[in-house]
C-alpha cells in the first residue's frame, strides 16, 4: 500500500468527517442540548446566585421524558393515547406508596420505604402492566376510537386515586415522599455549595442541581434507548403498522402485539418520569395527573415534530417555556412594559377596565390558543420534523394544488 | 396421505366465502402442486382477490378447508399465515410508503428475525450482527428484482413497474414457499410484462410455487401450467392454458352469451 492511496483518503480521525456530522442535523441538535444542559446551571447560578431555574429546568426535564415516551405511541406507531396521564400518575402513585409514610395510615398500617433506585424500575413496570391492561382489549380499535378510550382512562385513573382514599389520601395528596441517596456525590461551586468536597451518603432533597444532573442522565440514556429501538426489527414494524396495518399483517407482523409493545414501553417511559416526579416534589395529588397533561404532552409530540426524538425534546423544552413561563410571566412583564413606554395609566382598573396585567391574565388560555394555532399554521410539520412527515405534508400539498388546477380546468 | 396429496403445496376444499347475502366465493376447490406457477382467472367481480383474502387469513371463509404444506391453516391470523411461509402482493399496491424501499423490505424479513425487544433496546452483539445480515439480504432481494439502486428512497418515489416489483421483494423477504400474486402486470406495458414474466421464472428457480391472478391473457398462457376461472365466485373450468382457452363456459363468462 502506497502513501498516495493513503492520503486520497480521509482518516478515520478527519476534519471533514466532523464537518459532515455537524451537517447531520440530529447530530447538531443532540450537541447544542448536551453543551447547553451543561453550561445551563453554571450560567445561570453564577448570574441569579440561586438554583431556583435550575429547578425549572428539571421540572422541563420530566416533561421532556414523557414527550419521547409519548412519541413512541404517536408518532412511531401512530396511534393517538389523549390518556398518557393516566401511566404518568401510575408511575408517582407506585412511588409515592412504597416510599413514603403513607401506607401506615392505609388499612397496611406499615409503611414502606423502598429504594429510588429500585423502585424506579418497579414504578417503570407497573406503567407498562397498565399500558398492557388497558391496550389489550382496546388496541383492536383503530384510530379515532382508540383515542376516545384512552382519553376515557385517563379521566379514570386520577379519579381513582381521588377515591380509594384509604389507600391513596385522595384529596390530601401524598407527602412526605423519601428522596433519592446516592452513596456518594461531589460538590462544589458550579453547585453554588462553595468549597469541593466529597459527601457520602447524599441525599437529593437539599440539592437541586443534583436532580438536575439525574434528569438529564435519565433523558440521555431514554434518547438512546428509544433510537436504538427505532433503527430496530420493532421501529420497522411500528412504522409498517403506522403507514398500512394490512400489508404490516401481511408480512408476519403481529399488529396486536407490536401495538400492545408501543403502547406499554410509552406507558413505561410515562412511569418512570411520574417516579421521579413523585421524589422531586415530595408531594403527589391526584390534580396533577389531569387530562391538560396529556394533552400537553401530546402538544409537545406534535408541535415538536411527531416521530423525531430531536424534535420532540426541542418541543417539550418550546412548550415547557411558554406554558409554565412566558404565559404566567405575561401579565407582569406586560404591566412593567406599559410602565415603561409611559402607558402606565393602562396598568389602573378604572370602571369595567381590571387594569392590563389583569386582562393579560384573563386572557391567558386565548394567548395559549393563538400560540398553537399560529404554530400549526406556520409550521404544520413541526419545529424539527422526520423526513417522513416533512415528505407526507409536501404531497399533500401537492396533491391539494393538483386538485384546484383541475377543478379549475373542469 | 396419498403420493398425490403430499406434492400439493396448497389444497382448497369446499372453500366459499358470504357476505351478508352475497356469495363472493362459493364451494371452489383446487390444489396447487409445488413448484409450478398455478393462474386464477375470471372477469372482474368474480371473487379472485377474495379467494386470496381467505387463504392469507385476511379473511375467515365461511365454510371450507384451506391446507397448506400439509397443515390445515383454516382460520389463522395473517401474520400466523406469513410465519407458515405464503406471501402475497396486492392489486393495488399497497407498499409503506414513507419508509425507504430497503426498509419495506427489511420488513419483510421481520418475521424470520430474532431480535427481541431487549436486544434492539440495549443494541446487543448479536442484534447488530443480525441488522448487518438482514440489510445484505434485502440488498441482494432489491437486486434480484432489479430496483438496488433506489434502495434508499422512499418508496412512494418510485414509478409504478418498480413498485410493483418492490412489492415482490418484499414479499419474497419473508422466505415463502408460496408466493401469492395479485394482477402483478396490471397497467403494465408489453416490454414490462416480458420482464416480469421473465422475473416469476426466476422465483420459481428459487423453490417457490407461485399462484397468481392475472387478467392479461398473454402473461397467463406465456406463465403458468395450470389455470383455474372463476366466475361468480364459482369455478367453471380448471386444466392447461389450452384446455381452458377453448372452454365454452370460460369463452360465455368472457365474452357473454352469444345471441
Amino acid at each position: 500500500m502506497s502513501n498516495a492511496t493513503m492520503s486520497g483518503r480521509q482518516s478515520p480521525f478527519g476534519r471533514l468527517n466532523l464537518r459532515d456530522r455537524i451537517r447531520d442535523r440530529d447530530t447538531a441538535v443532540y450537541g447544542i442540548l448536551i453543551i447547553v444542559a451543561l453550561l445551563f446551571p453554571l450560567v445561570t447560578i453564577y448570574a441569579t446566585g440561586g438554583t431556583a431555574l435550575v429547578s425549572h429546568a428539571t421540572y422541563a426535564g420530566y416533561w421532556v421524558l414523557l414527550a419521547i415516551g409519548l412519541n413512541v405511541v404517536v408518532g412511531f406507531a401512530g396511534l393517538l393515547d389523549l390518556g398518557y396521564a393516566a401511566f404518568f400518575a401510575i408511575g408517582a402513585y407506585t412511588y409515592a406508596l412504597l416510599a413514603s409514610p403513607q401506607l401506615a395510615s392505609s388499612p397496611a398500617h406499615h409503611a414502606l420505604h423502598g429504594n429510588f433506585w429500585i423502585l424506579i424500575f418497579v414504578s417503570m413496570m407497573m406503567a407498562a402492566i397498565f399500558g398492557v391492561v388497558l391496550g389489550f382489549p382496546t388496541l383492536r380499535l383503530r384510530g379515532d376510537y382508540l383515542a376516545i378510550v384512552t382519553l376515557g382512562f385517563g379521566e379514570i385513573v386520577p379519579q381513582l386515586f381521588y377515591n380509594f382514599d384509604q389507600w391513596t389520601g385522595g384529596i390530601n395528596a401524598i407527602g412526605l415522599i423519601d428522596q433519592p441517596i446516592l452513596p456518594a456525590w461531589a460538590q462544589g461551586p458550579w453547585s453554588g455549595d462553595g468549597d469541593f468536597k466529597i459527601v457520602s451518603p447524599f441525599s437529593f432533597n437539599t440539592d437541586p442541581v443534583a436532580y438536575y444532573v439525574l434528569i438529564c442522565v435519565l433523558i440521555a440514556g431514554a434518547v438512546i434507548l428509544v433510537t436504538n429501538l427505532y433503527k430496530s426489527r420493532l421501529g420497522r414494524a411500528w412504522m409498517a403498522i403506522r403507514e398500512d396495518e394490512v400489508a404490516a399483517a401481511a408480512m408476519g407482523i403481529n399488529t396486536v402485539t407490536t401495538k400492545l409493545l408501543a403502547f406499554s414501553i410509552g406507558a413505561s417511559f410515562s412511569g418512570f418520569a411520574g417516579a421521579y416526579y413523585a421524589a422531586d416534589v415530595a408531594l403527589v395529588s391526584p390534580d396533577n395527573f389531569l387530562f391538560i397533561v396529556s394533552i400537553t404532552v401530546l402538544v409537545m409530540v406534535v408541535l415538536g415534530g411527531m416521530g423525531n426524538i430531536t424534535g420532540v425534546i426541542v418541543g417539550a423544552l418550546a412548550m415547557y417555556y411558554v406554558v409554565f413561563y412566558l404565559i404566567p410571566g405575561l401579565p407582569q412583564n406586560v404591566t412593567s412594559l406599559a410602565n415603561s413606554v409611559g402607558l402606565g395609566s393602562l396598568n389602573q382598573s378604572s370602571g369595567d377596565w381590571p387594569g392590563l396585567g389583569e386582562a393579560t391574565q384573563r386572557l391567558n388560555f386565548i394567548i395559549y390558543g393563538g400560540i398553537l394555532v399560529g404554530m400549526m399554521l406556520l409550521r404544520p410539520q413541526g419545529l424539527l420534523p422526520s423526513r417522513v412527515r416533512e415528505q407526507e405534508l409536501k404531497h399533500a400539498a401537492v396533491q391539494e394544488e393538483e386538485a384546484a388546477v383541475e377543478q379549475a380546468h373542469a | 396421505m396419498s403420493e398425490e396429496t403430499r406434492d400439493d403445496i396448497l389444497q382448497l376444499t369446499g372453500l366459499t366465502k358470504r357476505f351478508g347475502g352475497l356469495v363472493a366465493v362459493d364451494n371452489v376447490s383446487l390444489h396447487i402442486k409445488r413448484g409450478e406457477v398455478f393462474a386464477l382467472i375470471g372477469p372482474n367481480g368474480a371473487g379472485k382477490t377474495t379467494l386470496f383474502n381467505n387463504v392469507t387469513g385476511l379473511f375467515q371463509p365461511t365454510s371450507g378447508r384451506v391446507v397448506f404444506d400439509g397443515r390445515d391453516i383454516t382460520g389463522y391470523k395473517p401474520h400466523q399465515v406469513a410465519r407458515f411461509g405464503i406471501a402475497r402482493t396486492f392489486q393495488n399496491i399497497r407498499l409503506f410508503d414513507y419508509m425507504s424501499c430497503l426498509d419495506n423490505v427489511r420488513v419483510g424479513r421481520h418475521v424470520r428475525m430474532k431480535a427481541k425487544v431487549w436486544d434492539s433496546l440495549f443494541k446487543l452483539p448479536r442484534e447488530r450482527r443480525e441488522e448487518e445480515r438482514v440489510t445484505e439480504e434485502a440488498m441482494e432481494l432489491l437486486r434480484f428484482v432489479g430496483i438496488a439502486k433506489h434502495a434508499n428512497q422512499y418508496a412512494r418515489n418510485l414509478a409504478y413497474g418498480q413498485q410493483r416489483r418492490l412489492e415482490i421483494a418484499r414479499a419474497l423477504a419473508t422466505e415463502p414457499k408460496l408466493l401469492l400474486l395479485d394482477e402483478p402486470a396490471a397497467g403494465f406495458t408489453p416490454q414490462e410484462k416480458v420482464e416480469l414474466m421473465a422475473l416469476v421464472k426466476k422465483i420459481l428457480t428459487r423453490g417457490i410455487t407461485v399462484f397468481l391472478i392475472e387478467h392479461d391473457m398473454k402473461v397467463v398462457m406465456g406463465i403458468s401450467e395450470r389455470i383455474v376461472v372463476l366466475d361468480h365466485g364459482e369455478k367453471i373450468a380448471e386444466g392447461s392454458p389450452d384446455e381452458v382457452r377453448k372452454d365454452a363456459r370460460v369463452i360465455e363468462a368472457y365474452l357473454g352469451k352469444s345471441a
